[in-house]
């Protein structure tokens, strides 16, 4: 019979890590990758790390507009982060704020472009508002309402749905500039006013509020305690009497509506117009920053800054050394998500390497004993893992049934 | 017209056929690798620069290598991007979701990265192209060559693999057990199969796969020309993958629908400009339907794996 070596590594899942702990693990990767990035700059560009570090720092806090501009851009992220959150939080993978901001930015547009000059300014920001908002609301909860009524996989439906808000955004750009460049003018109505000389507030102001709302809706709300539920076990929700498939559809509907409000805050606030780059990959970025902070509002504040000091930092690296690529912020945003989602790794398991056996028992029978004890214990737990895996589908059939009956 | 229509659609199905035959063997083992489009770019871009560097060096005069080489190139990088993936997503067991679209940015940067102010090399690799478009001569033929065998080595190379592909996941003893890792890994690990290493392998392969359709794409499709239009075919592939229902046979008859209604545009007179990108619309709302109507009459044979986006942890219960 072949025996069976222990493995060489063995991984274990940790319990009960002291809350600190995976923060201090983070900012060690952090740093890590920042270190990385330096390296990787120096090999690629030839550019001294510490000059690096230098021009990183400049871009995003060099003077009082890069200062303003990073964090404009932050603060954006920051919202779309917060919409995707309690949608995530419930395990329902919307990777659809990409197309969600887009048709809210869309429908703000669409509000100048008719409405413009024929009503107040005032008139037509709220206008543009309520139309984002129940845009972006629209296109978040056609898919959940599939997925609540038939279990429609929302991960590939959402992301079918930001090519069919790309192309709608398309079509119109075409038509309301027939023939030209295809790309349309700044209008000049229904801005948002400046603040202190700039367009940089508004999206702070928004951003503020709403991470603090979204922390209190997640953490004191009964609403936030049903997502949690959902998230942690459906068929727990079910069983306590949540109504899951309201759950999904009001989330959406809350997801949607952020995604609008950032849509209008990027068209009435900053661009005045929309391209098919109005949003430029922010909604996926979002979904990276979300889940970095381990759904937190608060933690998300630091992962959506991270991400704005990378991209404005590597922008300013690329434009002192003299070289215009835009595409090395992507790299460079790219690797550092991928180090960090390494660490997470480490966070949650933890590495246990082969003790050695020899020092500690001398003959060769008991060793082998002792081997094929553990065979048959591992043997035991595979069994196990059948019976309650048989065990547990009917129960949890039995008791969706039930609850099936039970609302209809 | 329709016969060149129906010529120029299945050229093109090429790099879905790829990316969807290479996605569907990644998400038999139970990975949703939203990475394909990161991929397909980097692949495409690296077996360009390699095309470079090999015309560079010997010139044009050994065709068969200028062919053979980039696609070996392709395919490495693909499996090499495929190789990150599964390290990520089966020993670290980090979320598939998150770690394709960091796989995504990362892929598509890279190939920006490397690509922009390479049009002089763009250039030279273009000369490389002919050697990718045609593999018969079909001058003379009629309707049903010119339909059929006008094609490159890479659009029957896609067809051959999605055949093989077919036959392995559902003839063989392999495909079986691939197709266990992807439905449910703990009975597969109870019943021997080791878990870990088909998640590997079939990531890498599939990965491979996509990345020939980035190569595809740069030098049939585009002639040698460098374009930003892969990360789009990416999203479709995976798309096209629902839409074919797991199955890469099928995936040769829906590439060609994809493909088709991709350029039906420039083959509909009498259409405006905003109109194409109504068109374009298509394929997005055809795969909807698709998955609707699939997730409505909910029969296993055309529903995804069943632990398709679920990392898999022996002691977890």
């Amino acid at each position: 019979m072949k025996q069976n070596k222990e493995p060489l590594v063995h991984l274990v899942k940790r319990d009960n890590v002291a809350p600190w702990k995976p923060w201090v693990i983070r900012a060690a990767t952090i740093l890590g990758g920042l270190i990385f990035i330096c390296l990787l700059c120096f090999a690629e560009l030839k550019v001294s790390p510490f000059k690096v570090i230098k021009y990183m720092f400049t871009g995003a806090f060099g003077n009082e507009h890069n200062v303003l501009v990073m964090f404009r851009q932050m603060s954006l992220l920051l919202i779309i982060a917060l919409a995707i959150t309690p949608a995530f939080k419930m395990r329902f993978w919307n990777i659809g704020a990409e197309g969600q901001v887009l048709i809210g930015a869309f429908g703000a547009c669409a509000c100048m472009f008719y409405c413009g000059g024929k009503m107040s300014d005032a008139g037509l920001i709220v206008l543009m508002l309520v139309v984002a908002i129940a845009a972006g609301m629209i296109w978040a909860v056609i898919p959940a309402l599939f997925k609540a009524k038939w279990n429609t996989n929302e991960t590939l439906f959402t992301l079918m749905m930001n090519y069919i808000a790309l192309q709608i955004v398309l079509y119109f750009i075409k038509v309301w500039v027939p023939g030209g460049t295809g790309s349309l003018n700044p209008i000049k109505y229904g801005n948002l006013p400046q603040i202190a000389g700039g367009d940089y507030y508004f999206s702070m102001i928004f951003a503020a509020i709403i991470t603090v709302a979204m922390f209190c809706y997640l953490r004191f709300s009964k609403h936030g305690y049903e997502i949690t539920v959902v998230g942690e076990s459906v068929n727990t929700a079910k069983y306590i009497g949540i109504n899951v498939k309201k759950v999904i559809i009001r989330t959406l509907i809350l997801s949607g509506a952020i995604c609008g409000i950032a849509g209008f805050l990027i068209v009435a606030g900053i661009d005045h117009t929309i391209s098919k780059d109005t949003v430029g990959g922010q909604g996926f970025t979002a979904v990276l920053v979300s889940w970095l902070a381990q759904f937190n509002p608060i933690a998300m504040i630091f992962t959506s800054f991270l991400v704005a000091f990378l991209t404005r930092g590597t922008q300013e690296v690329m434009t002192s050394s003299g070289i215009t690529n835009n595409f090395f912020a992507q790299v460079v945003t790219g690797i550092m998500f991928i180090i960090i989602l390494a660490s997470e790794f480490l966070i949650r398991y933890q590495i246990v390497f082969r003790k050695k056996h020899k020092d500690e028992i001398g003959g060769n029978d008991t060793e082998s004993a002792e081997d094929s004890k553990t065979e048959i214990e591992t043997e035991n737990v595979n069994d196990e893992q059948i019976e309650t895996a048989q065990a547990e589908e009917p129960i949890a059939q039995n008791v969706e049934v039930a609850t099936e009956k039970g609302v209809n | 017209m329709f016969v060149k229509f129906l010529t120029s659609a299945i050229r093109l199905s090429a790099v879905f056929l790829y990316g969807s035959t290479g996605e569907i063997i990644v998400e038999k083992g139970g990975h949703l690798n939203l990475g394909i489009p990161g991929i397909m770019s980097v692949s495409a871009a690296v077996s360009v620069l390699a095309e470079y560097s090999l015309i560079k060096s010997m010139g044009t005069s050994a065709p068969a290598l200028l062919v053979l080489i980039p696609i070996i190139v392709a395919f490495l990088v693909g499996a090499l991007m495929g190789f990150l993936y599964s390290f990520l997503t089966v020993t670290l067991r980090c979320n598939q979701n998150v770690v394709g679209l960091a796989m995504t940015t990362l892929g598509v940067g890279l190939a920006g990265y490397y690509m922009t102010g390479a049009g002089a090399k763009i250039m030279i690799v273009a000369r490389a192209s002919k050697y990718f478009v045609k593999l018969f001569d079909v001058s003379g033929g009629g309707a049903f060559s010119q339909i059929f065998f006008s094609h490159g080595i890479l659009v029957y190379l896609a067809i051959i693999i999605a055949v093989i592909a077919q036959i392995v996941l559902s003839k063989t003893r392999t495909g079986l057990n691939l197709r266990a890792v992807g439905e449910n890994p703990a009975t597969a690990d109870a019943a021997g199969i080791n878990v870990s290493k088909y998640k590997y392998v079939s990531t890498c392969v599939g990965c491979g796969i996509s990345g020939l359709g980035g190569l595809f794409c740069v030098m049939d499709y585009m002639g040698g020309n460098w374009e930003y239009v892969l990360e789009g075919f990416g999203w479709l592939s995976i798309a096209l993958v629902i839409f074919t229902l797991w199955k890469p046979a099928l995936s040769i008859l829906g590439s060609i629908i994809f493909a088709g209604l991709y350029i039906a545009s420039s083959y509909i007179e009498g259409i405006s400009f905003a109109q194409i990108e109504l068109i374009k619309l298509l394929p997005y709302v055809v795969t909807i339907l698709v998955l609707v109507i699939t997730s409505m009459i909910n029969k296993r044979e055309t529903q995804a794996p069943a632990a398709l986006g679920q990392s898999y942890y022996r002691e977890d219960r």
